[in-house]
């Protein structure tokens, strides 16, 4: 599954989202490739991708794609991203 | 393991300090990334910009802000720096603020400080190590909790 973080600049927050979304989908034993960009270039690279993970703030930047948006409250919340993960896998 | 030394040292901190407004705190962090050369004052302006622009996205967790901006030529290294404030400010954050701990980045490339984001990553989702971070008295401390 391949996974797209979002955040402004796409060097800092989205690079510690990209960490603890690898470290929930480990501990969930889910197969994830996580990369991470910035919201401007995000609607180019967001269809090849399965999901797409950003902040509230952000996520109205990305209307229009097709793939799935959800947005993370709390980056440093394991259960609030594994909940999000699990919607997902199959 | 990452070099917490080289990418926090003494000068990156400002603990318990008082700031008007979140464009004070991010001021705060930008004059400690300063301080310990990894960026020039152009970097401050650019991370104020970049909340001015794109909304408190920055404020990620509850209490925690990480203020940083794009590369550019104002980044001369990479590294953070650690503002606690003594009273919480908002941020106009509504899942997250107040505010109460500022981490400045200064990052020339996503690899480069991607084991000390993993490190800093590890210590802020452990609740036991977070309460710790809040209580640390000294960068030494701080240094000890990260890396633990």
């Amino acid at each position: 599954m391949d996974i797209l973080c979002v955040c402004g600049n796409g060097i800092g927050t989205s690079v510690l989202l990209k960490v603890n979304v690898e470290q929930a989908a480990a501990d969930l034993g889910m197969d994830v490739n996580v990369t991470t960009s910035d919201a401007g270039s995000a609607k180019g690279t967001a269809n090849m991708n399965d999901l797409v993970l950003t902040s509230n703030e952000l996520a109205s930047e990305l209307e229009g794609t097709t793939t799935p948006v959800e947005t993370v409250d709390n980056f440093m919340d394991m259960d609030e991203i594994k909940n999000i993960l699990k919607e997902y896998a199959d | 393991m990452a070099d917490f030394k080289a990418f926090l040292p003494d000068s990156s901190f400002a603990l318990d300090v008082s700031v008007e407004d979140w464009k004070g705190a991010i001021q705060r962090s930008g004059d400690a990334l300063v301080a310990s050369g990894f960026t020039t004052d152009a970097y401050t302006q650019q991370m104020i910009e970049t909340v001015e622009k794109m909304g408190p996205y920055i404020v990620i967790a509850p209490g925690l802000a990480l203020a940083h901006s794009r590369p550019s030529d104002a980044v001369l290294g990479t590294g953070l720096s650690w503002i606690r404030l003594k009273t919480p400010v908002e941020f106009g954050n509504k899942a997250n603020d107040p505010v109460s701990l500022v981490i400045g980045l200064a990052g020339r490339d996503e690899q480069e400080h991607l084991q000390v984001m993993s490190a800093i990553a590890g210590a802020l989702t452990n609740k036991e190590k977070t309460a710790k971070l809040a209580q640390a008295e000294t960068p030494d401390e701080i240094r000890a909790i990260l890396e633990g």
